[in-house]
């Protein structure tokens, strides 16, 4: 279902729901994925990981392993080549290089610590049992609580912490800093009702199917060629030439399709070890695939941490004054997602004060990675929690109260910056409009006890750099080259855009993703920005092809360029009924001066703000705690879906996901610091059965800055389903979980205490 | 003139101000001429003539992608920010 909120030009591509260009590789499984990646030669590699989350190496012995039949080579981080003049290494590059190959310290159980290439993935597993690691067990920091404790032991000897421009030492604090708006310490004096709670999130894992893989070839010319499971190829390039001290002209990093990424794929891996193992190995290629315990130990989840959240309002049913101190979890290294926390947190309210301190906390968990919408789900959590307590005790009505009090074009974000055009009560009014709202929860057994809970979420989306190009193929079709991985069905949406542009059926559009060779560069696909911005700049070579095209048709019209005009795919003669389509004129191209050619580049900034709202019914089993979502209505402001039905589909994701981490996801973590749930049997994701089909409104409030309009979809609807869930179980229980999970325990807990 | 909105810490250089306005016809002359107003905030803002990593200068409602370069008309606004990643 979708809203207009304005009238716009009636588009032939945009807003249809064509079949996907890659659609019949992947569901007859031709589509190449890291793990189907066969060379000449091919040995594997395997990992070895630290036991322990927190312990100092002592010696590493890899004399056995070596001598095993079988093996090619055995590396520790000494092999890694930056790792040779340590003192002249940038401290962002020293702490992810030292996360690929740990470098005198482990910092979470599943650190890799040495890697071996053998004939084959079983030996190369035996050889990883051969090495030999003497360790010092220190202390683990298991949570923000233990990291900032006096006397706690501190993950990074070396760290300069940032403390609001200080510089401070030996400490778990990596970095903290603050926004304020007005006074919000000195209004809540003037506020008639004050509420303060604090909230504690446990560490997920965005549980992408596919395990990060990487095929590297470092040939005999000195050229390293990496094929890898990413969501980012120029990403893997560029990381992997600095960590190996390579120009980038000497790596090039190849598009594998993509199983799942979800932010976890933004981060870089395995193919510095893979290249590394495939120099020492005699130049053969070596691939590398983590099992599922390394992808839950070793790869990035998304932070838990400590939320505080106090909100003030007036008796007129303003919020005069929000306050929020967030810590979290960065994981063994610094760079977990305050900086967009601390943005997201009140960003869906026109608050005149605000104070919002954040702090990134060293924990000894694997370094934490994006996960959509990075931040944005733990702090809406606390924040809408709060929102629905107050509105609760004043007795306002949930909708109208947001709708008071929401964000509009300029209003002043938590970090300062003005919002330009937003849909925020647009969103809101077609939440309160939606039959969802206004029906009554299904109660369906006696014995069960029923809910309904509402929030809302914010996510700013993303701009940054993409690159198409365009050929005009001789027989009127159009080749597209872009740089941007395809994960959420992007070859289709960015072809749409194009097709739009040129007046063609999108079937005309033949996209396709080459190599860091033979595309410029483009980001990393993350931050909602691919149809954004990769669409963006589709556009603007489409422009491009129009104005070369024209030029091939003033030859052969003998017209000048001024007298052409084009339209719906169609060139005309302003002056005579000439007239050609851009069929026609590629069979007649050549002798005007060869092939027809466009290439755009871009470098875009935010993509305009996306809001989302989410509606839960659950029902709970009071004597197991057992519950289930049982209807589920997703609201979003999408500025303008491209592929109406992919958009869907992004949105009933993300609001599966953030169910899930609502309900029953968590890093279980021992009192060792491991983690206990390292297989999908124990770490608790949603599957299809679990959920109903979660209803979508999209709502189209176009975003000024781009050509279609378009927002970005993907991350936004990750941000309500932990609040609107929690407020749920508020609903049905009398009682409210301040902590994720809400898992039947906590339910049962809150049930049995009133 | 620009009005830069500055990170909480460098308010305490420039009195507690909510912005300061500083001339300049691009980023890089508004720093250098912030500096002049308020010795020791360039080094928190600019690092080998780039903004610090790290940093994202919002000019108007969203990052620059031009860096010092970004040019900038009177009362742009400009916040200095922690730079933010998505998923």
């Amino acid at each position: 279902m979708t809203i207009n909120f304005e009238s716009k030009k009636k588009y032939n591509v945009i807003g249809t729901n064509p079949i996907r260009h890659d659609g019949y590789d992947k569901v007859t499984g031709r589509a190449i994925y890291g793990a189907d990646v066969k060379l000449p030669g091919l040995i594997w590699g395997e990992v070895l990981r630290s036991p322990y989350a927190h312990a100092r190496i002592k010696s590493i012995d890899t004399s056995k392993a070596e001598k095993m039949d079988g093996v090619f080579a055995v590396i520790t981080s000494k092999d890694i080549p930056i790792n040779k003049n340590r003192s002249g290494i940038d401290v962002n590059l020293k702490r992810d290089v030292d996360n690929i190959l740990a470098y005198e310290k482990v910092l979470y159980k599943g650190h890799p610590v040495a890697a071996v290439s053998a004939a084959d993935r079983n030996t190369a597993k035996e050889a990883c049992k051969l090495i030999e690691v003497k360790y010092e067990i220190l202390e683990p920091v298991k949570n923000v609580d233990e990291a900032i404790a006096k006397n706690a032991p501190i993950l990074l000897e070396d760290i300069e912490a940032d403390h609001l421009g200080k510089t401070v030492n030996n400490t778990n604090i990596a970095k903290h800093f603050r926004h304020e708006l007005g006074d919000a310490n000195n209004e809540f004096k003037n506020s008639d009702y004050i509420l303060e709670k604090e909230f504690n999130l446990q560490m997920v894992h965005q549980g992408y199917i596919e395990p990060h893989n990487a095929t590297a070839h470092w040939d005999e010319n000195d050229h390293l060629s990496l094929w890898s499971s990413t969501q980012g190829m120029f990403a893997v390039r560029d990381l992997t030439a600095g960590f190996l001290d390579l120009p980038i002209s000497k790596v090039t990093s190849n598009y594998v399709e993509i199983g799942g990424g979800f932010g976890g794929k933004t981060k870089v891996y395995l193919p510095p070890v893979a290249a590394i193992l495939s120099k020492k190995s005699g130049h053969k290629p070596v691939k590398i695939i983590m099992d599922r315990i390394s992808v839950f130990q070793g790869s990035g989840p998304a932070p838990g941490g400590k939320i505080i959240v106090k909100i003030g309002v007036t008796n007129e049913g303003k919020i005069n004054s929000g306050a929020v101190d967030i810590k979290l979890e960065a994981g063994a290294y610094p760079g977990s997602a305050i900086p967009a926390a601390a943005v997201c947190c009140l960003a869906c309210y026109n608050i005149p004060n605000i104070r919002v301190d954040a702090y990134d906390v060293l924990v000894n968990k694997p370094k934490s990675a994006a996960y959509r919408a990075p931040g944005s789900p733990q702090v809406s959590f606390a924040v809408e929690s709060v929102i629905d307590e107050i509105c609760e005790k004043m007795t306002w009505d949930k909708i109208d109260f947001r709708i008071a009090n929401a964000s509009k074009e300029g209003t002043r974000k938590p970090d300062g910056v003005l919002y330009h055009k937003i849909g925020f009560i647009e969103t809101l009014e077609a939440a309160k409009n939606s039959d969802h709202w206004n029906s009554k929860i299904d109660k369906k057994d006696k014995n069960k006890i029923y809910g309904r809970g509402i929030a809302c979420g914010y996510w700013h989306n993303g701009g940054n750099r993409s690159t198409v190009d365009l050929i005009l193929q001789d027989d009127g079709n159009i080749a597209l080259n872009e740089g941007s991985a395809d994960i959420g069905g992007t070859r289709t949406s960015i072809s749409m855009q194009v097709a739009e542009t040129l007046g063609m059926p999108v079937e005309s559009i033949h996209p396709s993703i080459p190599d860091t060779d033979k595309i410029g560069f483009t980001a990393t696909t993350g931050g909602s920005r691919t149809t954004y911005a990769t669409g963006y700049a589709g556009w603007e070579a489409a422009n491009k092809l129009i104005e070369e095209m024209k030029k091939r048709v003033s030859i052969l019209w003998e017209e000048p360029e001024e007298e052409i005009d084009f339209a719906d795919g169609n060139f005309y003669s302003k002056k005579s009924d000439l007239k050609m389509n851009i069929e026609e004129l590629a069979t007649k191209i050549n002798p005007t001066g060869g092939p027809v050619t466009s290439t755009a580049s871009v470098n875009l900034s935010a993509a305009g703000n996306g809001f989302g709202i989410g509606i839960c019914d659950l029902e709970i089993d009071p004597h197991t705690g057992k519950t289930d979502v049982i209807r589920y209505t997703a609201v979003q402001d999408v500025g303008k879906a491209i592929y109406p039905q992919y958009a869907e589909g992004q949105i009933r994701g993300g609001a599966v996901q953030g169910i899930g981490w609502a309900l029953n996801e968590e890093y279980y973590i021992e009192k060792d610091g491991t983690m206990a749930n390292t297989s999908f049997l124990d770490y608790r994701m949603p599957t299809a059965l679990d959920m109903p089909n979660i209803d979508v409104i999209m709502v189209e409030v176009a975003n000024p800055l781009h050509p279609f309009g378009v927002r970005g979809v993907g991350e936004v609807p990750i941000v309500p389903p932990l609040a609107a869930v929690g407020n749920a179980i508020k609903d049905a229980t009398g009682s409210r979980i301040y902590s994720t999970p809400m898992k039947p325990r906590k339910i049962l807990e809150v049930i049995d205490n009133g | 003139m620009a009005k830069l909105f500055l990170p909480y810490h460098l308010k305490k250089a420039t009195n507690d101000e909510d912005y300061v306005e500083v001339k300049g016809k691009n980023l890089r002359e508004v720093i250098d001429n912030l500096e002049k107003m308020y010795p020791g905030t360039k080094e928190y803002l600019v690092e080998e003539n780039r903004i610090k990593p790290g940093l994202a200068a919002i000019c108007g409602y969203s990052a620059t992608r031009k860096g010092l370069l970004q040019e900038l008309e009177d009362d742009t606004e400009v916040h200095f920010l922690p730079s933010i990643a998505g998923g």
